[in-house]
């Protein structure tokens, strides 16, 4: 059975197509909507997204457009999907040894989803955070100037 | 020394994002000069004051409005790039969480100086609280009659709308983020045309960044000749710099450009994190050519100065570097990032970063040679100077090259067994 939107999303959609002299361009917003309700993008989903949107948007475009953007997640994650970010400024804060402390903390490896599939750990390019590192992004919040111990007490705070 | 705060003056206020807080402290005042006078008058305005765009490139801002045609019937458009994602680089952030009615203060200002009715707040999707931030001060300023149709009675209609992005750096290009903005990947263009004359959805387009956007509103209220007096005579006016790395208060920064870059390190940041000597920094962001400690000592924040070190301001951020950093891990991994956000559309670019990131892997490993380091730089030579339709290819190259020849011993320290091998595949090579 294809995906059906909720009444709110679909709400939502009819006002960003209102809101755009190019019905195209509720493509990303329209993909961030289906990501908010189950997570991740999929191809049910993105059928859906192109039969609202309508004609000559397809689903092919939906999908060039939606892998080129790491923000949408391809396949499901864990219920608390960290992200940390792995370039010099926060390398240069010690981002590999709290990412090391994660990994053994949580028992998994990078990119990898706990077996109760509460945590996923993933390294990320530049959250735009560096005068704040080493931080780690969960969900949609930010967590900044982290040490092992207000790590350990966030992941406590999450379980 | 001490900052010369004109955008960031009531930044740490807790009420600093509050309309009526704002409104108390001249917020808005700006935009109504503008609103009162003719869109020529305010390009005059914005190009006698010599701003200079605060995104990276430095391109001056009234000579970019004026770029916009008058009289052609299509809609004109407004964006402000807030995708900010270079390494180093948070400023903007700090202004759009905390001061969101004064950039829209200053798109209401450009808005009325090119003609647009309609904008957009292209904001990197990571940004959730920043997001919120700017929807809730959009709202406040429709309702308060800032925003929308005949602002505070003056005839002028604009609208603005706040778009996400997701998650691509590429996107902070003005051409990606507009292909962006219409629903599409994000690769740039070919310029010309430039957005000035085909841009969002084949219509003029002005894309400026948000710390630009902020500062406009000052000079309208205060006047150019105020602005142009601070700072040097080619790079006037104040500038936000964002320090990372191993300083004592790594943060975001206001201060007057001209000012020496040790006073930055020194005196506003407290200094090198646990008192290591300074080894480097790398003054504008991941994307430009790193300076040696003794480089450092003659140097300027301003766009002069910057320019006779052979390097740039670029967006702002201040990286640095304490001795005992390993620079090959650090260059390894800018060049892992300019590989991850290559957007792929230009062979040197696709091709090069992947394989510059993947023979500094090498090196970092200890499993180089020599001729890895040669073949890197001969990439880099490949890499640049136009070569691809955007400088995400030159950023890698700027990321990279520099530090390798002006700390060529710290690399050459990783080369694996280095005379052994070469002498080994010296026959090998020649018999071939």
């Amino acid at each position: 059975m294809s995906y059906q939107f909720s009444s709110q999303s679909v709400a939502r959609l009819d006002k960003l197509l209102e809101m755009f002299p190019d019905k195209r361009s509720v493509i990303l917003p329209g993909l961030y909507l289906l990501q908010k309700e189950q997570g991740y993008v999929d191809r049910e989903g993105m059928e859906a997204l192109a039969d609202k949107i309508g004609s000559p948007i397809s689903l092919a475009q939906i999908y060039g457009v939606a892998t080129f953007y790491t923000l949408y997640n391809k396949k499901p994650v864990g219920k608390y999907h960290i992200q940390i970010c792995g370039t010099s400024s926060c390398y240069m804060r010690g981002n590999d040894k709290l990412e090391k402390h994660i990994c053994s903390r949580l028992g998994i490896e990078t990119g990898e989803t706990t077996s109760d599939k509460k945590f996923t750990l993933e390294e990320v390019e530049c959250l735009g955070a560096c005068g704040y590192a080493p931080m780690v992004q969960i969900n949609d919040a930010y967590y900044e100037n982290l040490t092992f111990e207000k790590m350990d007490e966030i992941l406590k705070d999450l379980t | 020394m001490a900052e010369m705060k004109i955008l960031t003056k009531f930044i740490d206020d807790p009420r600093s994002n509050e309309l009526e807080f704002y409104e108390s402290v001249h917020g808005y005042d700006g935009m109504k000069k503008a609103l009162s006078i003719a869109p020529e008058e305010i390009i005059e305005i914005v190009k006698k004051s010599g701003l200079r765009g605060r995104g990276g490139a430095g391109f001056p801002t009234g000579l970019k409005w004026s770029f916009i045609p008058k009289d052609i019937p299509k809609p004109k458009y407004l964006i402000c790039n807030a995708d900010e994602g270079e390494p180093g680089t948070f400023k903007d952030r700090k202004l759009i969480e905390n001061l969101s009615h004064q950039i829209i203060e200053g798109m209401v200002i450009g808005a009325k100086a090119i003609g647009a009715n309609k904008g957009f707040f292209y904001i990197r999707g990571e940004f959730n609280k920043g997001i919120d931030s700017m929807q809730k001060a959009i709202d406040e300023a429709y309702a308060k009659g800032y925003l929308g149709k005949n602002i505070l009675g003056s005839g002028f209609d604009f609208d603005l709308v706040l778009y996400a992005g997701a998650g691509a750096y590429i996107c902070g290009e003005e051409t990606a983020l507009i292909n962006s903005l219409e629903g599409r990947r994000g690769h740039p263009r070919l310029k010309p045309p430039f957005p000035a004359v085909s841009g969002l959805y084949r219509c003029p387009t002005v894309v400026n960044n948000v710390e630009t956007f902020s500062t406009v509103p000052h000079i309208l209220d205060k006047g150019a000749d105020w602005y142009s007096k601070i700072g040097t005579e080619k790079s006037p006016g104040t500038r936000l710099f964002s320090v990372s790395g191993h300083v004592k208060r790594p943060g975001v920064y206001e201060i007057e450009l001209g000012t020496p870059l040790l006073e930055l390190v020194n005196d506003l940041c407290g200094g090198m994190l646990d008192d290591v000597p300074l080894k480097a920094v790398i003054p504008g962001g991941s994307s430009v050519p790193i300076l040696t400690a003794e480089e450092c000592k003659t140097a300027n924040m301003d766009f002069e100065s910057m320019a006779a070190h052979k390097t740039m301001l670029g967006s702002g951020a201040v990286i640095v570097i304490g001795e005992g950093t390993d620079l090959v891990e650090t260059t390894y991994r800018f060049a892992r990032f300019y590989a991850h956000e290559s957007c792929g559309q230009c062979t040197p670019c696709r091709e090069g970063t992947h394989w510059v990131r993947d023979l500094l892997h090498k090196i970092r490993e200890g499993e180089g040679t020599s001729a890895d380091l040669d073949l890197i730089l001969s990439l880099a030579r490949n890499m640049e100077g136009g070569t691809t339709i955007c400088p995400l290819s030159d950023a890698c190259v700027g990321a990279v090259r520099p530090t390798i020849l002006k700390f060529k011993h710290e690399f050459e320290a990783r080369l694996k067994d280095k005379a052994v091998k070469e002498e080994v595949e010296q026959p090998a090579a020649s018999g071939a």
